[in-house]
């Protein structure tokens, strides 16, 4: 029988979709009945006061978490969040019920023996109540104490080979797409920049080094699946220079029929035969396809890298071969000025595919790394200047993307070194001035005085 | 001139002292004004290099992290979570 009625989170269990209630009461039945007699390290009945001390949130309309904590593993200064109650006489098994973030593996594959690994860990010496994955993409394990966080740090690095995840005012989980490892439309691979710099920047992930919070993270190509348009202060998209590939014999088998469009995902229902204008060239937000004689042809040179004509017709348009990144900064969620999406800084930076050697092409990981140290040299570069003008300028808790509105797009650029292009413009100016720089005006602000009386009486 | 860590270490004990009477806890940001004219990741650098020397620690509420003399302001021990 449950602990506390709990008649306001009964609710949220009627709807028609699955409940975090159910799941939570799930788990207290299980530390319940402890069939596999697990020696629990924290209050067994941790989950059905979450539900109690939960509630009474609902019930009260307010939170009873109390902000943040000193709370940590040694030598790190991220990866685990302290979370106390404010009613820990009432619901004494949460009075402490800290969080911890595990790195998410790459792409977030992984193997089902890792999983039960995790779990056995987590039931023993947390609440086994996970949020598979938080908004940055780590593996999140809700409610311990702190007893148990260097027993947890120990068993995830020495038996799990898994590492925490970031918090606080540090460089946070990099996420990223699955890549080439699955995917065609993939422009560079993912995994291994994701990888190179997290383990280029581990001081950064694992000890506050900024003024608030930093995320990289991966797009493969503009599909933008893990949406690191929105979510990252630094996205990076891939996509190409030169034109998209385009197989005119299976753009005619798309035509009459034969290839379903979009690889066939939508054929659960009949939407007629395809109809290459309406659902393609019509479509294109440049109007830049055209399809005559039997030929189809686009005018790369205004493809906005929208995808939507290669993803209808995948077998019969490839992306481009000269393939590399776009760089966008500033994305962020509300709070302060406001959600925005990322600005475009840096076009299009190549990345050698003939580079593409692995980590068994080596004798050791530190050879692979300085190897991809060379590979990314210009990524690298455009990090730590951007990160250079956000420590001096940033304000305590402002965003990249807020100092940008601040400051301006062209001060980052200034920073970065890269020079303003037609690319980088929003909008037209809505400043009437134009603000000239000494090293841009002939001469500087100097002038011989007496040349200048010559012509001009006092 | 790069920073020696115990002549900073004297530098940020002084300062953090000196304004313990109205808070336990500073951003990172406070610390590069201990220190005019170093480059900010200098300072943090030296700043984490305490942490692990236990004269600082860490405070984080998840989304930001402040820091402050090791065993000033709100411990573990005043939350209910004593040793075991």
């Amino acid at each position: 029988m449950a602990k506390h009625n709990t008649p306001l989170l009964d609710e949220l269990e009627s709807g028609p979709w699955p409940s975090f209630v159910s799941d939570i009461k799930q788990e207290a039945d299980v530390r319940a009945k402890n069939e596999k007699g697990i020696d629990f390290q924290i209050p067994s009945e941790a989950c059905d006061d979450l539900l109690g001390l939960l509630e009474l949130s609902y019930k009260d309309g307010t939170t009873h978490w109390k902000h943040g904590g000193i709370v940590g593993v040694f030598g790190y200064g991220g990866g685990i969040i302290g979370r106390y109650s404010d009613k820990p006489k009432e619901f004494p098994a949460v009075a402490a019920f800290h969080t911890i973030r595990v790195s998410q593996p790459g792409a977030k594959y992984y193997t089902t023996e890792f999983l039960r690994q995790l779990m056995d860990l987590w039931q023993l010496r947390g609440s086994g109540l996970t949020n598979m994955h938080g908004s940055t993409g780590d593996i999140v394990l809700l409610g311990t104490t702190t007893p148990q966080l260097e027993e947890i740090f120990y068993t995830l690095t020495h038996d799990m080979d898994q590492d925490l995840g970031g918090s606080g005012s540090n460089l946070r989980t990099p996420a990223d797409c699955i890549g080439q490892s699955r995917c065609e439309y993939a422009c560079y691979d993912t995994q291994e920049i994701c990888y190179f710099l997290t383990m280029m920047y581990q001081d950064e992930l694992h000890r506050p080094a900024f003024p608030y919070k930093f995320k990289f993270k991966f797009d493969g190509c503009p599909n933008c699946c893990v949406a690191s348009i929105a979510r990252s202060d630094l996205s990076f998209i891939g996509t190409w220079r030169d034109q998209i590939g385009i197989d005119q014999a299976e753009v005619a088998k798309y035509i009459d029929g034969t290839n379903p469009a979009n690889a066939g995902a939508h054929k659960g229902r009949d939407w007629g035969a395809f109809d290459l204008d309406a659902e393609v060239l019509n479509l294109c937000p440049t109007e830049c396809m055209k399809y005559e004689d039997g030929k189809l042809t686009i005018n790369d040179k205004e493809c906005t890298r929208c995808m939507h004509c290669i993803n209808v017709m995948p077998k019969a348009l490839k992306i481009g071969k000269q393939r590399g990144v776009s760089l966008l900064a500033g994305a962020k969620a509300p709070i302060v000025d406001g959600a925005q999406m990322g600005s475009l800084i840096v076009p299009f930076l190549e990345i050698d595919q003939t580079m593409n050697k692995q980590l068994a092409d080596f004798e050791s990981e530190e050879e692979w790394m300085e190897y991809l140290e060379e590979k990314y040299a210009g990524v690298v570069e455009v990090i730590e200047s951007i990160w250079d003008y956000w420590m001096e300028e940033g304000k305590n808790r402002e965003r990249l993307g807020e100092l940008m509105i601040r400051q301006g797009l062209q001060k980052l650029l200034e920073k970065i070194g890269m020079e303003p292009q037609a690319v980088h413009v929003d909008h037209p100016r809505t400043n009437p001035y134009i603000f000239w720089k000494e090293d841009e005006v002939p001469g500087g602000w100097d002038r011989d005085i007496n040349e200048y009386r010559k012509h001009h009486a006092r | 001139m790069a920073l020696e860590k115990e002549e900073a270490k004297v530098v940020i004990v002084d300062n953090l002292t000196k304004k313990l009477k109205t808070k336990s806890k500073f951003y990172l940001k406070d610390f590069y004004a201990f220190f005019p004219g170093e480059k900010p990741r200098a300072v943090k650098n030296i700043v984490n290099a305490l942490v692990k020397d236990e004269v600082l620690e860490y405070w984080s509420s998840g989304s930001t992290t402040m820091i402050g003399l090791k065993g000033m302001g709100k411990q573990a021990n005043a939350e209910g979570e004593g040793e075991e």
